[in-house]
């Protein structure tokens, strides 16, 4: 059975359509990509998968059930800034997934649960290399350490969808690299599904097993938003096959979007 | 030459600028108070320094002929307990009702406008309303300070948890946080440090507040006794009391300030950033 199930999927904001008609069957364990122009509504499809928006129209299932209509520990999430709370530690800020779990009323642990938790935080900073941080606040890390943490809380769920909205987007090339490389090993070891928006094409392949082309088909000139995007191309992928010859090159000069551009 | 937006002072200079106001003015006080006594040796208006050391020195030791009681500090006492009881309970319940309205569309759709139409009252036209309904005592004084800060107070901390970013919140749900514990560990700790920059905002309007009371009805406190003794115009004791309460509230916003260095380590170096 697929994980997530969309059917003649719609949404709207008043008059404005940003999808239309979006058919989309995602097995457990892939790792899709998603790349778009800027404004197409990747973030606003990524957040009807993290329940934060509902659709106009259509339906959209996980695990064969209704999409529950808020965010659930189920489906974790990695935006591109203020993914991480700033007034608590890198330890703090893993370890705060366990308070919540384990401590309804106060939201704090105390003595050996603590202790406990704080081991298994620790650890889970140890695998996105993190180890030497733990005492340090978001605002004294870099731009990468910062999204190494986000990684490392939204994994402290065991969530069984990890929901990327374009993570390394504002990182340098060469940190980018060593980002892709924990993705890829954490998606190989943990067997979740992700979901990644990126506005990086080379990315989209070198990542995904699967990437999907947000794209308009009908436009309106007089009015650019009568019209929604849908999916426009759905391309299986085998990891370090990387070619994108399969997309028509005039796809692929209006996916080039830059990160100063992306800021719907 | 550098344009003037560009040169700066270095430090001993710069503590000869910040002082030479303070100096000025202190000089043509002397000057028009020496000038003035000369005039008229009896002069009230413009005591000599000598004379005001004097006066602070016998406020600050010598027991009162009616009370018994040591005046400045009588007064200071009771001022200073009417002005931390009325902020500290402003605090509380900004703290509390501010996050809860920030953060639940419930609440802040049901108590926004209702909080800012209070917020449009005068404080000091329902001071008669306060005497009349908790007597004349510490409850009305206290009160008044309340209802004077507490609006703004509230409406600031709402909307400093409204510019945290949504994905914050939208992150701790999907960490499985309730809504209680999203308030207790992301919005309250996120406000906290704005707590304490809205209280140094609001400090000044606590003692107008507190000074007006005490002026009304009172019978002790730092703005009883210097309109007490307008009516002699005993200048000897009103500038003393006034410096006074310059000092307190110099030093309760410099420890407000430091509070946040103090408390909040990452509010500090994230602003820095
Ligand atoms: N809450 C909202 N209300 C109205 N319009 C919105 C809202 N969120 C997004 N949009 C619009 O939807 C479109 C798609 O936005 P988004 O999903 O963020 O695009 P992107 O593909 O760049 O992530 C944009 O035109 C944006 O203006
Ligand atoms: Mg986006």
């Amino acid at each position: 059975m697929s994980i997530i199930e969309a059917k003649n999927l719609w949404k709207e904001y008043g008059r404005d359509v940003v999808l239309e008609d979006v058919h989309l069957r995602v097995a457990a364990g892939d790792f899709v990509t998603v790349v778009g122009a800027s404004g197409c509504g990747k973030s606003t499809f990524l957040r009807m998968l993290l329940g934060e928006e509902t659709p106009t129209r259509g339906t959209l299932l996980l695990d064969g059930a209704a999409m529950p209509e808020e965010p659930g520990p189920d489906r974790g999430v990695v935006f591109q800034k203020y993914s991480v709370f700033p007034h608590l530690t890198a330890l703090g800020n893993v370890l705060l997934a366990e308070e919540l779990e384990q401590a309804n009323i106060t939201a704090r642990l105390l003595g050996r649960p603590r202790r406990e938790a704080m081991a298994r935080a620790q650890a889970m900073l140890e695998r996105v290399g993190l180890a030497d941080a733990a005492d340090k606040y978001p605002s004294q890390l870099s731009g990468g350490m910062q999204q190494r943490l986000a990684i490392a809380q939204a994994l402290m769920k065991n969530p069984r969808i990890l929901l990327l909205d374009e993570p390394f987007g504002a990182l340098d090339p060469g940190i980018r690299k060593d980002m892709h490389a924990l993705i890829l090993e954490l998606w190989e070891r943990l067997d979740i599904t992700i979901f990644m928006v990126t506005h990086d094409l080379k990315e989209g392949f070198d990542l995904g097993t699967r990437l999907l082309v947000f794209d308009k088909t009908r436009v309106d000139p007089h009015a650019p938003n009568a019209y929604g995007a849908t999916i426009t191309y759905d391309i299986p992928l085998q990891q370090g096959l990387r070619s994108d010859d399969r997309l028509p090159a005039a796809v692929r000069a209006g996916l080039s979007s830059t990160p100063d551009e992306e800021s719907a | 030459m550098k344009r003037l937006i560009n040169q700066r002072p270095g430090r001993v200079l710069g503590a000869v600028l910040a002082l030479l106001p303070f100096a000025l003015v202190v000089l043509a006080y002397m000057a028009a108070s020496a000038a003035r006594l000369a005039d008229n040796p009896g002069d009230k208006l413009l005591p000599s320094l000598m004379s005001m050391a004097e006066a602070l020195v016998r406020l600050a030791t010598e027991p009162s002929r009616r009370t018994g009681e040591i005046l400045l500090w009588a007064d200071t006492a009771a001022s200073l307990a009417r002005l931390l009881t009325g902020v500290a309970i402003s605090m509380a319940l900004a703290l509390i009702v501010g996050t809860a309205t920030g953060l639940i569309p419930y609440l802040r759709r049901s108590l926004s406008p209702f909080l800012a139409a209070l917020a449009m009252i005068p404080p000091l036209s329902i001071l008669p309303i306060l005497f009349i309904t908790f007597g004349v005592g510490e409850l009305s004084k206290v009160v008044l300070i309340i209802f004077g800060i507490l609006p703004f107070m509230m409406r600031d901390l709402q909307q400093r948890v409204e510019e945290i970013p949504g994905e914050q919140f939208v992150k701790a749900q999907t960490l499985g946080g309730s809504t209680w514990q999203i308030l207790l560990r992301v919005a309250i700790p996120q406000t906290l440090p704005r707590l304490f920059d809205a209280t140094r905002l609001a400090l000044g309007a606590a003692w107008l507040f507190l000074i007006a009371a005490e002026a009304i009805a009172a019978e002790q406190g730092l703005g009883y006794r210097i309109f007490l003794v307008r009516r002699y115009l005993d200048m000897q004791t009103i500038l003393p009391y006034v410096a006074w309460i310059t000092l307190l509230a110099f030093s309760l916003d410099w420890l407000l300030r430091r509070v946040n260095h103090w408390l909040f380590p990452w509010y500090v170096t994230g602003r820095a950033k």
